[in-house]
C-alpha cells in the first residue's frame, strides 16, 4: 500500500533523513522506532507532504506521490496527526471534526450553505467513536491535553483515510491515558479497518500492538520486520544501547 | 439543529435596528443623516476587511486599495463615460476584486508578516497610480462633482440608498462566515498547517477569501462616491487602511458585528471630538491602550461574553 523506498532529506548540512525505507501493507499495523534525533518525524513529513523529499520515493496505492502537495496526499487518503496537539483551538470540538469531514466531501468551498446543518451526522458518529461527543461544543483550546491529542486523531478520522499515520499519539500522556489511547487506535483499526503507521517512545506499546517494526537511526532504516525478528537484531540493540 | 444561522435574539435585534434606522432620517437634523451615511460605509469596508484579517487570520494591511479602486472605477465610469450608471455600479465592485485576485495571488505566498508588508507595497502602487496619473484619475485633486443619478442626488436617498446596500452585504458576509467556507476559513486562521493535511487548499482558500473580502471593499468605495459624489487619492492611502485595522480590533475582530461598532465609534470620535480639537487620534490612541489591557477581545466581543449571545463569538457554543 505504501512504500518508502530511498528517502534521503537534509536540513542544511545535518542528513536528518539518509535513506529511509518502509513498506506498509493493508490493514497493517506498523510503527518506526528509534531514539531520539532518529528521523521519524521527519520521515512521517516527507510521507504526508509537509517536507519535500531531496531524494527517493513516496509510492501510494502504487502511484508516485512523492511531489505532490499536502493537501493533495489528504485527498488521496493519507490522514494524519501531529506530536504535538495540532487543532483547531478556537473552533468548537465539533468544528474541528466537521472542517476536515466538510474537505473529505469536497464542500469546504460552499459559500451559501449553513454549514451548522452539513456533515453533522459523520462528525457526531467519529466524535462518538473516540469518546469526545460529550464534550462536542467545548471550545478545543479549553480541553484538556489527553482530550487534545485525541481530538487530533478524530480530525485525522474526518478524512475517512485509508492510511493513518500518528505521530507519537501517546506523547506527554500518563500510562492510563497511555494504555486508553492505544486501545483506542487498536480498536479503530479493527472497526474501520484501517492501516495505521505510528512511532513511539514506549517499546512495551509497540512490541505489544505492532505487527511490523521499522527501525531507524541516524536517518536510516536498520531492519523492518516483525517486533520478534527486530527484537533480536544485533544492529537495533547496538543502535539502543550504544545511544544509552 | 432547527435553528437557521441566525439565532432568534439576533435576528429580532438587528430588524429592530434596521427598522429604527429606517425612520430615524425623518426626525433626525440631516448633518446626522449624512454622519450614519459615513458610518454606515465605513462600516461596510470595515466588515469586508474583517472577513480576512478576523476570521481569515490574514495581515491584510492595505486594504484601503481596494476601497479607492471601487470607488475611483465607479467615478470613472460616471464621467469618462456614457454608460448607464448601473454599469458602474457593478464594475467599481468587480475590478476592486480583480484588483483582489491580482494583489492576493502574489500575497498568499507569502506568510504572516511578508504578506502583510508585499500588500502594502502593491497597494501603495495603485495609490500612486490614483495620485500620478493627472490626465485620469486627476491626480491628488481627485475627481469632484460627480454627476449622480437623479434618484440619489439628496442625502436622504443616499442615505437610504446606502442603508440597504449595507443590509444586503451584511446578510450574505454572514451567510459566507456561517457557511463551509466560512468555517473552513477560520479553521485555516487557528491553523494553516493542519488544514493543510486534512485535504484544503489553503492557499486557494485564502485568496478566494481575499477576492470576497476586496469586492465588498469595492461596493463600499461605490457607495462612499454615491454619498460624497467626489474621489480623492487619500481613499487609498496606507493610513486609511490603519484606520479600518483599528476599527476591526476596536470593535472586536472575532466577533461578526463588531467592526460595524468600531467603524461607528471611530468616524464619531472623529466627528465629534474633531470638532473640539485637531487631534483626536489623541483621543483614539487612548482608547486603544485601554481596549488592549481591559477589552482584548474588542468592545463586541467583551458585550456578546458579557451578556451571554456568545454563539456570535467565534468561541461559538455551536448550535448544532
Amino acid at each position: 500500500m505504501l512504500r518508502v523506498e530511498g528517502i534521503h532529506k537534509s536540513f542544511d548540512d545535518f542528513k536528518a533523513v539518509n535513506g529511509a525505507n518502509l513498506a506498509v501493507d493493508r490493514g497493517e499495523l506498523v510503527a518506526v522506532i528509534g531514539p531520539n534525533g532518529a528521523g521519524k518525524t521527519t520521515l512521517f513529513n516527507l510521507i504526508s507532504g509537509q517536507l519535500k523529499a531531496d531524494r527517493g520515493k513516496v509510492i501510494f496505492n502504487g502511484k508516485d506521490i512523492t511531489k505532490l502537495p499536502t493537501y493533495e496526499i489528504c485527498r488521496r487518503g493519507i490522514a494524519r496527526s501531529f506530536q504535538i496537539a495540532n487543532i483547531f483551538h478556537r473552533l468548537s470540538v465539533f468544528r474541528n471534526v466537521q472542517v476536515s469531514v466538510l474537505s473529505q466531501q469536497k464542500k469546504s468551498n460552499k459559500l451559501f450553505r449553513p454549514a451548522h446543518k452539513m456533515a453533522v451526522e459523520e462528525t457526531n458518529r467519529i466524535l462518538e467513536s473516540v469518546g469526545l461527543l460529550d464534550k462536542r461544543k467545548h471550545i478545543s483550546g479549553s480541553l484538556s491535553y489527553g482530550d487534545q491529542r485525541i481530538l487530533e486523531i478524530a480530525i485525522a478520522l474526518g478524512n475517512e483515510p485509508e492510511l493513518l499515520i500518528l505521530d507519537e499519539p501517546t506523547a506527554g500522556m500518563s500510562p492510563e491515558e497511555t494504555n486508553l489511547t492505544m486501545k483506542l487506535v487498536k480498536r479503530l483499526a479493527e472497526e474501520r479497518g484501517l492501516t495505521i503507521l505510528f512511532c513511539e517512545h514506549d517499546m512495551d506499546v509497540v512490541f505489544d500492538v505492532a505487527q511490523s517494526i521499522m527501525v531507524m537511526h541516524h536517518g536510516i532504516t536498520i531492519i523492518q520486520g516483525e517486533p520478534e525478528a527486530v527484537r533480536e537484531n544485533d544492529e537495533v540493540q547496538e543502535a539502543y544501547l550504544g545511544e544509552g | 439543529m432547527k435553528r437557521g444561522i441566525f439565532s432568534l435574539k439576533s435576528f429580532w435585534l438587528s430588524m429592530a435596528l434596521f427598522v429604527v434606522l429606517l425612520f430615524l432620517p425623518a426626525i433626525i437634523p440631516r448633518f446626522y443623516t449624512y454622519i450614519l451615511a459615513v458610518i454606515f460605509v465605513t462600516a461596510l469596508l470595515a466588515m469586508s476587511l474583517n472577513l480576512v484579517v478576523g476570521h481569515g487570520g490574514l495581515f491584510q494591511f492595505h486594504h484601503a486599495a481596494f476601497y479607492g479602486v471601487g470607488a475611483y472605477t465607479f467615478a470613472l465610469f460616471l464621467t469618462k463615460t456614457s454608460l448607464p450608471s448601473w454599469v458602474g455600479f457593478i464594475a467599481g465592485p468587480i475590478s476592486a476584486g480583480l484588483a483582489g485576485l491580482l494583489i492576493g495571488w502574489f500575497c498568499v505566498r507569502l506568510s504572516r508578516l511578508y504578506f502583510g508588508m508585499l500588500q502594502i507595497s502593491l497597494g501603495s502602487l495603485i495609490w500612486a497610480i490614483a495620485f500620478r496619473w493627472y490626465s485620469l484619475t486627476g491626480g491628488d485633486d481627485g475627481i469632484h462633482g460627480i454627476p449622480m443619478p437623479s434618484f440619489l442626488s439628496s442625502t436622504h436617498n443616499a442615505y437610504y440608498f446606502i442603508l440597504i446596500f449595507l443590509a444586503i452585504c451584511l446578510v450574505v458576509l454572514y451567510m459566507i462566515l456561517k457557511s463551509p467556507f466560512g468555517t473552513t476559513l477560520q479553521a485555516i486562521r487557528d491553523n494553516p498547517e493542519r488544514s493543510e493535511a486534512v485535504g484544503i487548499n489553503v492557499r486557494r482558500h485564502q485568496l478566494v477569501a481575499i477576492v470576497i473580502a476586496t469586492f465588498f471593499a469595492g461596493v463600499a468605495g461605490v457607495l462612499f462616491v454615491v454619498l460624497e459624489n467626489t474621489v480623492f487619492p487619500d481613499l487609498l492611502f496606507w493610513i486609511l487602511s490603519l484606520e479600518v485595522f483599528i476599527m476591526c480590533l476596536l470593535g472586536g475582530w472575532f466577533t461578526f458585528a463588531g467592526p460595524v461598532l468600531g467603524a461607528a465609534i471611530m468616524v464619531s470620535l472623529r466627528t465629534f471630538v474633531g470638532i473640539y480639537t485637531e487631534y483626536w487620534t489623541l483621543i483614539l490612541g487612548i482608547i486603544l491602550i485601554l481596549l488592549i489591557f481591559f477589552l482584548p477581545e474588542g468592545v463586541m466581543g467583551y458585550l456578546l461574553e458579557k451578556f451571554g449571545a456568545r454563539s456570535e463569538v467565534a468561541t461559538e457554543r455551536g448550535s448544532e
